[in-house]
């Protein structure tokens, strides 16, 4: 790779142990991907937050960098962690777990991020622009940034992305360069899909057909901000989907239209949605209804207030957003409107990166696959349904 | 027998190879605080990689898996130097992280050359590595 002078100087620890360490790690990436030199970045979003994946190994990594001094130069915002940081002990998660979460936290803001705690940064005002270079982690994040907003990141780890944060540079290879951002696959939907769930069932099994490769979608008609984000999360949790192409719907999609003839295509029907709702769905006593992967939105927040209204969900329904949007949903009612119900709202933290084990979680259902998949891996069991369903039994 | 490899992660290391057929996940199938591979039906499950040149085709599995060859340095479980024969981002951060010596892409066939047992001296500055059948 070739490094400017004042690259070089940082590597060489003019500014400090800790730069360099952590641009010792971009230079040492950037040769395995073939990067020929590094590029500026305008922000991060740092993944690796909850205790649950760090353990004592991460956290022990992270305050040594913000023992050498490693500062944030650029916007950086947090990823979820493993818990609610004011309401933990009513989470049920355990005090030694909790200690933990907070040395992280503490570490982070020592190192000038800002605790968001979502993956969702673009909803609480990290929004980049069309074809800026950003470094960003958290896989669901990653395809909304990349495709709904046509931002450049790779799927960058925790590690990459404070080094990116601290740095203020990136290894300029993959989803940077435009050549690699080309679709490789067609997608024809052939149903009308209209719920989160719907096109997350799309997302999951788009994501399973084609592994890394990058899809052009055609037929997803005039989408939701939420269905943009459900269909991304699904896409990045099955297989490895960095970015998707929705025709008329994200910015870079006009640009390949001509260029569709010979790449590989399939069509996607109403009994492949159905099918693969089944796929993640088993038979339940009685699930608690988890809500919220990726973390609400106001919009969702004030449908879930309007459809539990009257109704007893008293330990039964748990809903996950961020502290930004659960300050808005608060002030709006929405908050107490799901709270009278007898549900929950927990901030900074989700059903994925929570020790739910722990919690004595057993069974669950969805409207997220994202969600699904991963407590699947952790032993549970799970079932599928639009929020209506999960809420009223009723179908939509 | 010299062969010529690329520097990933670079630094000087020694030890007894240890060559496993299968990619290796160190988040689940490495035991930090044992060194020994836990993942059930591994090729090299069972062994144990502390202070070993530990040989594989390349790295699987959760990101978290850098932070374990953290830990492991930090506990002294780690393995003296890792060789792949093309490696990728979680591996490679772990070994920066770490400073495990890391080379890839060795020249020829190095998995029907290397054996388990024999003696490997990296060097990953230079990108090339020592295979002799005991130790010097």
């Amino acid at each position: 790779m070739i490094l400017t002078k004042e690259q070089e100087a940082m590597l060489a620890g003019e500014e400090g142990p800790a730069a360099a360490k952590l641009l010792e790690l971009l230079v040492a990436l950037g040769e395995v991907f073939g990067a020929e030199r590094l590029v500026a970045v305008e922000s991060a979003h740092i993944a690796g937050v909850s205790y649950k994946n760090l353990g004592e190994a991460g956290t022990e990594w992270l305050e040594e960098q913000a023992d050498l001094g490693a500062k944030a130069r650029i916007w950086a915002t947090l990823n979820p962690a493993g818990m609610d940081m004011e309401k933990w002990l009513e989470m049920g998660v355990p005090r030694g777990f909790a200690e933990g979460q907070r040395r992280v936290i503490s570490t982070f803001q020592r190192m000038g991020v800002e605790p968001t705690c979502t993956c969702t940064p673009y909803l609480v005002g990290h929004v980049p622009k069309l074809g800026s270079q950003i470094a960003w982690a958290e896989s669901s994040a990653v395809c909304y940034s990349n495709s709904v907003l046509g931002a450049r990141t790779n799927r960058e780890s925790g590690p990459t992305t404070l080094a990116s944060a601290v740095t203020g540079l990136a290894s300029l290879y993959g989803y940077r360069l435009e050549e690699n951002r080309r679709p490789g696959a067609v997608v024809d939907v052939e149903v009308g899909l209209e719920t989160p769930l719907e096109f997350s069932a799309l997302g999951y099994l788009t994501g399973r057909r084609l592994g890394t490769t990058v899809p052009y979608f055609r037929g997803l008609g005039d989408l939701s901000l939420e269905s943009k984000k459900a269909l991304g999360a699904a896409c990045a949790t099955k297989g490895g989907i960095t970015l998707w192409h929705g025709e008329g719907v994200t910015p870079e999609a006009g640009l390949y239209e001509g260029l569709l003839d010979g790449l590989e295509r399939f069509t996607v029907g109403s009994s492949d949605i159905e099918a693969e709702v089944e796929r993640l769905t088993a038979p339940l006593d009685d699930p608690i209804i988890v809500l919220g992967c990726p973390h609400s939105s106001l919009g969702e927040l004030e449908m879930i207030a309007g459809l539990v209204r009257g109704r007893d969900m008293e330990g039964r329904l748990w809903v996950f957003t961020s502290r930004s949007v659960y300050a808005e949903a608060k002030a709006s009612g929405y908050v107490g409107g799901i709270e009278e119900a007898g549900g929950r709202v927990v901030r900074d933290t989700c059903m994925v990166v929570a020790p739910v084990i722990e919690m004595g979680w057993r069974e669950v259902a969805t409207n997220s696959f994202k969600a699904a998949h991963y407590m699947t891996n952790a032993g549970l069991k799970t079932r599928l349904g639009t929020v209506q369903e999960l809420l009223t039994g009723e179908a939509q | 027998m010299r062969l010529k490899g690329r520097k990933v992660v670079g630094g000087y290391a020694e030890g007894e190879a240890l060559v496993s057929v299968d990619p290796v996940s160190f988040y689940g199938g490495v035991d930090p605080e044992t060194g020994v591979v836990v993942e059930p039906g591994h090729a090299v499950e069972g062994e144990c990689i502390t202070g070993k040149v530990f040989v594989f085709p390349t790295g699987k599995g959760s990101t978290v898996g850098s932070y374990v060859i953290y830990r492991m340095k930090k506990l002294g479980t780690a393995p003296a130097a890792l060789i792949n024969a093309e490696t990728e981002a979680i591996i490679a951060t772990g070994c920066v992280i770490s400073e495990v010596p890391l080379v890839d892409r060795v020249e020829g066939e190095l998995f029907q050359v290397l054996r388990t047992g024999q003696w490997v001296r990296v060097d990953a500055d230079d990108g090339f590595i020592d295979i002799s059948d005991r130790p010097r």
